[in-house]
């Protein structure tokens, strides 16, 4: 093991212990570094993904008999639609880049910090006070948003709920995520450490560079889209609203240039996580090194044209239809891509099955299953038969919280040593991961079928021969949260009981793991010159892992 | 025993990433945020596009309201300001610290015109009834109030950039006064410079879009 020049420097303490100018909470807020900042994100978007949850769980709820259960229908309108913004707008597009990518890509790459810093802590700021502007636009103006997370014309125009507030605080997220899209891309390109060429940098990079790219891209669509509905509930000017001689569909497309890409930005980090724990935990190479990287620009380049299948029964042309269905089946084949090469990557490996691990197989489950409905809603004919169905709720939970969620959970389990400098507790952790397991696909596979017997998504009430698939789904939301709130109280109980972290518990190969856990302030004492691949395995040597 | 780190080989390096200046990064970074503003600006275009498509006589008919020989002497006043910048720049990098606050506040004044002059612009349409559910504006045909709705939101997103604008240029004349930025640390002024020259650049093409369509 590398132990000796690092950690046994007297000079380097960990971030947490580092005195900067600031004391107490202060030199967290104010803070800079890079660690620090990916940890304040990981607290907030844990904050945001709890009150999701419970959205989640009372939705549940309502929906486990026809008729009124808990709530009014005008009050369950209001918690689907906070469900689906709180969710995507606070958790999953932040999501991997804000937490993971803010504490590993420097780390990664081999360089003390991003390449702005300060910029990087702006963005959490903002990303925060979206937060609360959505939280205020809750309590005050004409009530809780009750359009879907999608705000789609005219309804978002003539609801007399407060819309100009919660989409003014999706703008100020969009923002925060361009800055650290700025800030990430550049340090790609700038910090790279002497020797690491871009296909040297581990395939969590690649990813985050990828979804960098996206992000830039993508997100000013999203926010022009979103100035543009306040400029017309607030002026008075006639863009979308059909009786001022707008046109609704341009909204629908404008607002899908930027959702689309976004359900990569959610997923490419995901996958890159894949890419990450796959080889540790095979103890090989990872198979396909540069197409499994190149895929990652693919999915992100062909991604972002592919925004038209959310339309198909909106209206337009038959020609678009077709052109948008082809682009749709395309992006099957990067991620095919990526997929072949992991289970490649594990063929005649030795695997050993950690939690991290564990979880990333069930992501290949579960992300299949959401791939393969994939298909279904992108071929136009079978669409139609869907559309507005909770099958699709079914494939956007499966793919969303299939990737992006159960990824996040593998990430958290695979880098808990290094961020917190203790072990997890195993056996618990697995447990956990099963109990959510069985939990998630209890909770969203009855969506697909009662989907596919035309029960519509959204509604609030529904006819009596959908009753067992919906109380399965119910009972399989209390299973699923059971498992993650085991998984959580085993990761609190580990940060203080935990056993103390090696630098290198699983024998991983890429640069954290050559740093003490928890990593000092400026990561590295001396940056390191890169001679080789990210995930090349030596074996003829003592392993002790 | 060799250890894992075979591939890394510890190197000295003097780079430090908080005390260290990447002039190389810090203008990529900023070409990467004007490219989201020229996104953010391309989702308006994109409106525009398809509305004149929808309405392209309406579209006519409404640029007439405008005046072409206003919207002509602010693209040249936008024009110098631009010059003025590149001229600032350079006098900076010469050490002529003097010379570039000049050009600088030569870009100032003609910022300022410019508003100005959007300002009459707006206001003598407003008289006319033309704005948004304005009595006049009722009256055109769905085509004219599209345009006037896109005319002023992309005009006054503009104007808000102009402002923006002005505002980095006036943090760089501080910086320059105080010779926090000098003939060898001059990014951020380029920076704000790049900036301006994009708001300068949307104007091109918010010009003829709007004020010679025919």
């Amino acid at each position: 093991m590398a132990n000796g020049i690092l950690a046994t420097d007297p000079n380097r303490v960990s971030f947490y212990e580092y005195e900067g100018k600031h004391k107490g909470i202060l030199s967290w807020l104010l803070s800079t570094d890079h660690k620090r900042i990916g940890l304040l994100y990981l607290i907030s978007l844990l904050a945001f993904f709890a009150v999701g949850v419970t959205l989640g769980f009372l939705m549940r709820l309502e929906m486990i008999s026809p008729g009124p259960t808990i709530m009014a229908p005008n009050t369950y309108n209001s918690v689907f639609t906070l469900h689906g913004v709180i969710m995507v707008f606070l958790f999953i597009l932040p999501g991997l880049p804000a937490i993971f990518g803010n504490f590993f890509l420097p780390i990664q790459i081999g360089a003390r910090d991003v390449a702005f810093p300060r910029i990087n802590l702006l963005s959490w700021y903002l990303y925060l006070i979206g937060g609360v502007l959505a939280i205020v636009s809750l309590f005050t103006g004409g009530g809780i948003m009750d359009t879907g997370w999608t705000f789609y014309v005219p309804y978002s125009i003539r609801t007399t709920s407060n819309i100009s507030l919660s989409v003014f605080a999706a703008f100020v997220l969009g923002f925060s995520s361009i800055l650290t899209a700025v800030n990430f891309i550049t340090t790609a390109h700038r910090m790279r450490a002497p020797g690491m060429t871009f296909f040297r940098m581990p395939l969590f990079v690649w990813a985050l560079y990828s979804t960098a790219w996206i992000q830039l891209l993508a997100t000013p669509i999203l926010g022009i889209t979103l100035l543009l509905i306040i400029a017309e509930r607030m002026l008075g000017v006639g863009i979308f609203d059909p009786n001022l001689g707008g046109d609704p569909i341009l909204y629908q497309h404008m607002f899908w240039i930027y959702s689309h890409p976004a359900v990569y930005i959610m997923a490419i980090p995901a996958f890159g996580v894949v890419s990450e724990i796959i080889p540790t935990f095979s103890k090989k190479n990872i198979f396909g090194y540069t197409p499994v990287a190149i895929s990652s620009l693919a999915i992100a380049f062909v991604g972002y044209l592919v925004w038209g299948h959310h339309m198909f029964s909106s209206g337009i042309s038959d020609i678009s239809r077709l052109i948008f269905s082809l682009l749709t089946f395309l992006v099957a084949i990067p991620t095919g891509v990526k997929v072949f090469n992991w289970v490649a990557t594990m063929y005649k490996g030795s695997i050993t099955v950690k939690t991290p691990m564990l979880f990333v197989l069930f992501f290949i489950v579960i992300f299949s299953i959401g791939g393969l409905t994939g298909l279904v809603l992108g071929a136009i004919n079978t669409d139609i038969h869907v559309t507005d169905t909770y099958f699709v709720v079914g494939h956007f939970h499966y793919v969303m919280f299939g990737s992006m969620g159960i990824l996040l959970f593998a990430g958290l389990h695979y880098w808990f040593p290094k961020m917190f400098g203790r072990m997890y507790h195993e056996k618990m952790a697995q447990v956990s991961a099963w109990i959510f397991f069985v939990g998630f696909n209890l909770l969203y596979f009855p969506m697909f079928i009662m989907g596919y017997l035309g029960m519509p998504r959204r509604y609030y009430d529904y006819l009596p021969e959908f009753t067992t698939y919906h109380v399965i789904a119910t009972v399989g939301s209390w299973i699923m949260i059971t498992g993650m709130i085991i998984m959580f109280a085993n990761l609190i109980r580990s940060l203080y009981t935990g056993a103390k972290a090696t630098e290198n518990p699983w024998g991983g190969t890429t640069l954290e793991w050559k740093i003490p856990s928890p990593p000092p302030l400026e990561n590295f004492r001396e940056i390191p010159v890169i001679t080789e691949g990210p995930y090349e395995h030596h074996f003829n040597k003592e392993e002790n892992t | 025993m060799s250890n894992d780190s075979t591939d890394v080989t510890i190197a000295k390096s003097e780079s430090h990433s908080h005390v260290h200046r990447d002039d190389a990064g810090s203008k990529m970074g900023m070409w990467l945020f004007l490219f989201t503003e020229v996104l953010l600006f391309g989702g308006m275009f994109l409106a525009y596009a398809t509305y004149r498509f929808m309405y392209p006589q309406d579209f006519v008919n409404a640029a007439l309201r405008l005046d072409p020989i206003l919207g002509a002497v602010n693209t040249v006043i936008l024009l110098t300001s631009s010059l003025s910048v590149v001229l600032s720049i350079t006098a900076l990098q010469k050490n002529k610290k003097n010379l570039s606050l000049v050009y600088l506040s030569i870009t100032m004044l003609l910022a300022l015109t410019f508003l100005v002059i959007k300002y009459f612009e707006w206001s003598h349409k407003f008289e006319l009834g033309i704005y948004p559910k304005g009595p006049a504006l009722e009256s055109f045909a769905q085509g004219g109030k599209l345009f006037f709705g896109l005319y002023y939101l992309m005009t006054g997103l503009h104007g808000l950039h102009v402002v923006i604008g002005m505002t980095f240029i006036g943090f760089m004349m501080y910086f320059i006064s105080k010779n926090k930025q000098t003939a060898h640390n001059h990014q951020r002024t380029e920076n704000a410079g790049l900036y301006w020259h994009l708001v300068d650049l949307i104007w091109i093409f918010l010009f003829p879009l709007f004020y010679l369509v025919h």
